[in-house]
């Protein structure tokens, strides 16, 4: 039951990602591109936990938790990049 | 021990003068004199020895995988040699404390001095032969010194970067000589290298050995057509000019050639070679000697044709060439040294030393005088004086020699190379010391002090003694050292002024009336000269150094233009060339191996869709910078996943924080750049960069999987096996970068920090000078919105010491599971910079309680002094070692040495990103404040 949810799972983040993509080749904007990348995180850290489900290891969660409170970070910088220029004021 | 301290000794003391100096200048020329005597008297403790026929030697590896050892041996050769240069030393070093002026630094002098001295003495007494190459680089950096000691003349500037440079050239091709000997013979050690003649001699590499070997030797001993340095490094003061360049360094060349004539000597190619070269030396040196006005050029020129002498001496090849070169050696230095010196003390006294407008010193300065006039008639070989006996031996070496089959060569241009000389030596004394008293000189000439014309009459009086009494004062000496050089026995000789009505007395006789005769046609000589061609040695030598360094940058040029794609197009280009030549060496074969593919998952299909597109669309919008950031970001967020997805969870860790740090990095410096780049390229250009792109893409692409498709063995298996038993962690890319491969991840550390420094180097000198008004000039747009909005405020310090944990976490756990220094070290600097973003540059660093810099520096020296600690125990640098032990509330845990390391690494990561970044920052926060200002002064100034 359990992996073919995960199945399941990994196939509508597959798409989401994909979605992502399309957000990230038709912009227009920086913005959207931005908005791209950041959602993509989101799923890529929803693509390990469900890994790590699969599997059934800890390391994929750490990775995951790694993931989670790094990756915003970038965001932050290229929104106060559009917003401010200066990203350390 | 005590072998190696003759070499040490003036080494360690030159660090005595600079601090003597304080003193006074007596004590200080005390101090020096007492090392070099102290080196001396250690050696005279080993005539006994040397004349009885032992060798005293020591050897102390070094780096015994090169053949480099630490070893020393002294025989005749070794002890003639450093004897001389020991005691000529202790005679300049009394001269030069009268010859030195007020003004000049006596400290320096006598430190670059006894640096000289001991790196020339180590040449002699090396047994391995590539310590004697160090110490040969080791004289040609004094000697740049020496002649160089008046920095503020051009003329001292540029003849001492000539002399380096001939003799570094020069120094060049001898190290590369001596590796091929070292090769052929098997041994790196003089002491055997010298019982192997035979094997050098027979060997396929013996001409290019030969070759590079007498390169090194004819550029340090001034063989035309390398002599042109030698003149030019006359701008040195007198002593260096008397003790460097006339009576020891110079004669490296011929010490060499010596020193290695058992096992290089004997065939034609040296014959052909070094006979000829110190014959037109010998003759051509003589020739413009006689022309020149300037006393030290004279001398300079008198120098080169003496060194011509000996190396064509030794090069004959016969044990009666080596006993001639090594008794000239001996008679050259004491008449050349001391003529040296009294022309520093004409120079001194009278304060010219233009031979057009000097003469009659002789009622004027009548010790100078003499002596001068005994050692010029020595170097004239004038019978009676020690120059006539090696002269004559010369001659009488050359009058049988018979050269390409032609037996008059030798004979006559020897005899013309001796007439030139005491033609010269003629013209010196007549011009200076002789001839009617002037009035005219620039000051007024009287003989000097004692201590300057003592070391003079030392030398002098040598010249006399042996020049009356070889067979007494030198004989033993000649022979102990001859014999040494040959390597074996000597024929039957015997040291005499008067052998008899032999050839060489008539050429000798002929070259002494000759040079008479030249003297009296000396006007109709010179225009002669004058109708010659006459290439002036600095300007052949810079047209020669100016095209080299054109050619150089043309070669760079065409290889690397200052533009990325150039750059990368010769890279990619050569690697592909290469792995073409390899392909088509193996010939053709199966591009897919046997190993099964794994299935082609979803999550792997979408990704390389991911990575397909992104790819494509940087392409398109690469000039736009932002967008191509954002765009790189999304292939590093697949890249990491696809670590995760082959099990390399560290890499992974590794890539997603690495890729944040970049971005903010990025986007820093694109506050200061402009946001397009543009279009500089033509059509045709990308059409090619594009098509060697996918070219090399698909070949790359080819190669990958012909790599994957085969199970190959690799080291990663015998690391993955010993990294538990060997490393003491489970974690095997951990135990790789902190224990098996730890030095290269302190190279690494070293270089992290090294470049983080340069940044804040050059980001400083952006707040000053020019690239400030540059960066003044900048214009920001007005910006939206809060600089520090409160949300993100109060999330990033809240996540702050869980970041930290995790961090620390990460750090500790390393060895065994995913982490390490280098991740914990990326988390934690996020963790910092988010507080710098959110809070601001002057918040947060008021708050840093730790500096970048020390950081930086703690994090080496701890990860150097981890590596350092396994010395102790008498292991290799940076062996790691581990235990487990039991600690009461933790239970049982592991402990490594290595641990420490990778604090040191975390340490030095974190100090690296905060540095920089903060760094960058601040010029930011500067650019704006004046970009500000000058808006605001605008807007005031406008109605």
């Amino acid at each position: 039951m359990i992996s073919a949810a995960c199945s399941f799972a990994i196939v509508a983040i597959s798409v989401s990602i994909l979605l992502n993509v399309y957000r990230l080749v038709a912009g227009p904007d920086a913005t959207d591109r931005i908005l791209a990348l950041d959602t993509m995180v989101v799923n890529a850290i929803g693509l390990i936990v469900v890994a790590g489900i699969m599997f059934g290891t800890a390391i994929y969660f750490e990775a995951a938790l790694l993931f989670a409170m790094v990756g915003f970070v970038a965001t932050v910088a290229f929104c106060k990049f559009l917003l401010r220029g200066n990203v350390i004021e | 021990m005590r072998i190696a301290l003759i070499v040490l000794i003036p080494f360690i003391g030159a660090v005595i003068p600079p601090l003597a100096i304080r003193a006074g200048r007596n004590v200080c020329t005390a101090a020096t004199a007492a090392v070099t005597g102290l080196a001396l008297l250690l050696l005279l403790t080993d005539v006994p020895a040397v004349f009885s026929g032992r060798v005293p030697g020591l050897r102390v590896d070094w780096l015994p995988q090169a053949g480099l050892s630490f070893s020393f041996f002294i025989d005749g050769l070794g002890l003639f040699f450093a004897g001389l240069i020991l005691v000529i030393g202790l005679l300049i070093i009394i001269y030069a404390r009268f010859y030195l002026g007020r003004t000049d630094s006596m400290g320096r002098f006598f430190c670059y001095l006894l640096l000289f001295q001991g790196s020339m003495v180590g040449i002699v007494l090396s047994d391995n032969i590539l310590l004697l190459v160090v110490f040969w680089e080791l004289t040609s950096l004094s000697s740049f010194l020496l002649i160089g000691y008046w920095h503020h003349l051009p003329a001292s500037r540029a003849g001492a970067r000539m002399a380096l440079i001939v003799t570094g050239a020069g120094g060049l091709a001898l190290l590369g000589g001596m590796l091929l000997l070292g090769h052929i013979a098997g041994t790196f050690e003089l002491s055997e290298l010298l019982t192997r003649g035979e094997v050098v001699k027979s060997s396929p590499l013996y001409l290019p050995t030969l070759i590079l070997i007498l390169l090194g030797a004819f550029t340090k001993s001034a063989q035309f057509p390398f002599h042109v340095w030698l003149p030019h490094a006359m701008a040195a003061p007198t002593p260096v000019s008397a003790y460097l360049h006339s009576a020891t360094m110079v004669k490296a060349g011929v010490f060499l050639l010596a020193r290695l004539w058992p096992v290089l000597s004997g065939t034609p190619e040296w014959f052909l070679i070094v006979s000829a070269t110190g014959l037109v030396t010998m003759v051509v040196a003589a020739w413009i000697a006689l022309f020149k006005d300037d006393l030290k050029a004279l001398l300079a020129f008198s120098t080169v044709s003496h060194l011509g002498l000996m190396t064509m001496l030794l090069g004959f090849g016969t044990p009666f060439g080596v006993i001639a070169a090594v008794f000239h050696v001996l008679n050259h230095a004491t008449f050349k040294a001391a003529l040296f010196m009294s022309a520093g003390i004409v120079d001194h006294e009278a304060g010219t030393r233009d031979i057009r407008r000097l003469g009659g010193l002789r009622r004027l300065m009548p010790v100078t005088s003499s002596l001068a006039i005994v050692t010029a008639a020595s170097m004239a070989g004038v019978p009676l004086f020690n120059g006539f006996l090696s002269k004559e031996m010369m001659l009488e070496e050359a009058a049988h020699t018979v050269y390409a089959g032609q037996a008059w060569l030798f004979p006559i241009f020897a005899t013309a190379g001796a007439l030139l000389s005491a033609a010269y030596s003629a013209r010196l004394v007549w011009c200076v010391f002789l001839g009617p008293k002037r009035q005219d000189y620039p000051r007024h000439p009287h003989d000097p002090p004692l201590g300057m014309w003592l070391p003079v009459a030392v030398l002098a009086s040598a010249v006399v003694v042996i020049g009356l009494m070889p067979a007494i004062v030198a004989g033993a000496l000649v022979e102990r050292t001859a014999s040494a050089a040959v390597g074996g026995a000597l024929p039957q000789f015997h040291l005499a002024i008067w052998h008899g009505l032999t050839p060489a007395l008539f050429m000798s006789g002929f070259a002494l009336t000759g040079g008479l005769a030249l003297l009296w046609a000396y006007s109709s000589l010179e225009r002669l000269r004058l109708a010659l061609p006459r290439p002036d040695g600095m300007t052949l030598f810079q047209g020669s150094v100016a095209g080299l360094v054109r050619s150089s940058r043309f070669v760079l040029g065409s290889l690397a233009d200052g533009g990325l794609p150039r750059d990368l197009a010769v890279i990619v280009l050569t690697t592909a060339g290469l792995a073409l030549a390899g392909y088509v060496q193996a010939g053709p074969g199966p591009l897919a191996g046997t190993r099964a593919a794994l299935p082609a998952t979803i999550p792997a299909v979408t990704g390389w869709l991911v990575l397909l597109l992104a790819c494509g669309l940087i392409v398109r919008h690469h000039y736009d910078r932002l967008a191509a950031l954002i765009i790189i970001s999304v292939i590093g967020l697949v890249v990491s996943l696809a670590f995760l997805q082959f099990s390399a969870p560290d890499l992974a860790l590794t890539q997603i924080s690495v890729e944040i740090v970049t971005t903010i990095l990025l986007l820093l410096a694109l506050n200061l750049l402009p946001r397009t780049t543009p279009d500089e390229s033509s059509t045709a250009g990308k059409l090619g960069a594009g098509a060697l792109a996918t070219t090399v893409g698909v070949g790359v692409a080819a190669l990958a999987y012909a790599v994957m498709t085969r199970g190959t063995e690799t080291i990663s298996d015998y690391h993955i096996e010993q990294s538990k038993p060997a490393g003491g962690g489970t974690n095997v890319v951990n135990v790789i970068l902190v224990d098996f491969r730890g030095f290269d991840t302190f190279g690494e550390i070293i270089v992290l920090s090294i470049a983080a420094l340069t940044i804040f180097a050059l980001l400083d000198s952006a707040l000053h000078g020019a690239a400030r008004r540059r960066i003044r000039t900048l214009r920001f747009l007005p910006r939206a919105g809060d600089p520090h909005p409160l949300l993100l405020t109060v999330v990033t310090r809240v996540l702050l010491p869980l970041s930290l944990v995790v961090g620390i976490y990460v750090l500790l756990r390393g060895h065994n599971m995913p982490g390490g220094g280098f991740i914990a070290g990326l988390i934690v600097a996020i963790a910092l910079l988010m507080q710098y973003m959110a809070s601001g540059y002057v918040w947060a660093h008021r708050r840093a309680r730790m500096d970048a810099h020390a950081m930086i520096g703690g994090g080496v020296m701890l990860a150097g002094a981890a590596g350092l600690a396994s010395l102790a125990f008498g292991r290799p640098f940076l062996t790691s070692t581990f235990g487990y032990f039991h600690v009461p509330l933790f239970g049982e845990i592991e402990l490594a040495s290595a641990m420490a390391f990778d604090i040191g690494v975390f340490f030095t990561v974190v100090g690296t990103c905060i540095l920089s970044l903060a760094t960058l920052s601040r010029v930011e926060e500067r650019a704006e404040q004046a970009s500000k200002q000058t808006q605001v002064k605008t807007g005031t100034g406008a109605p």
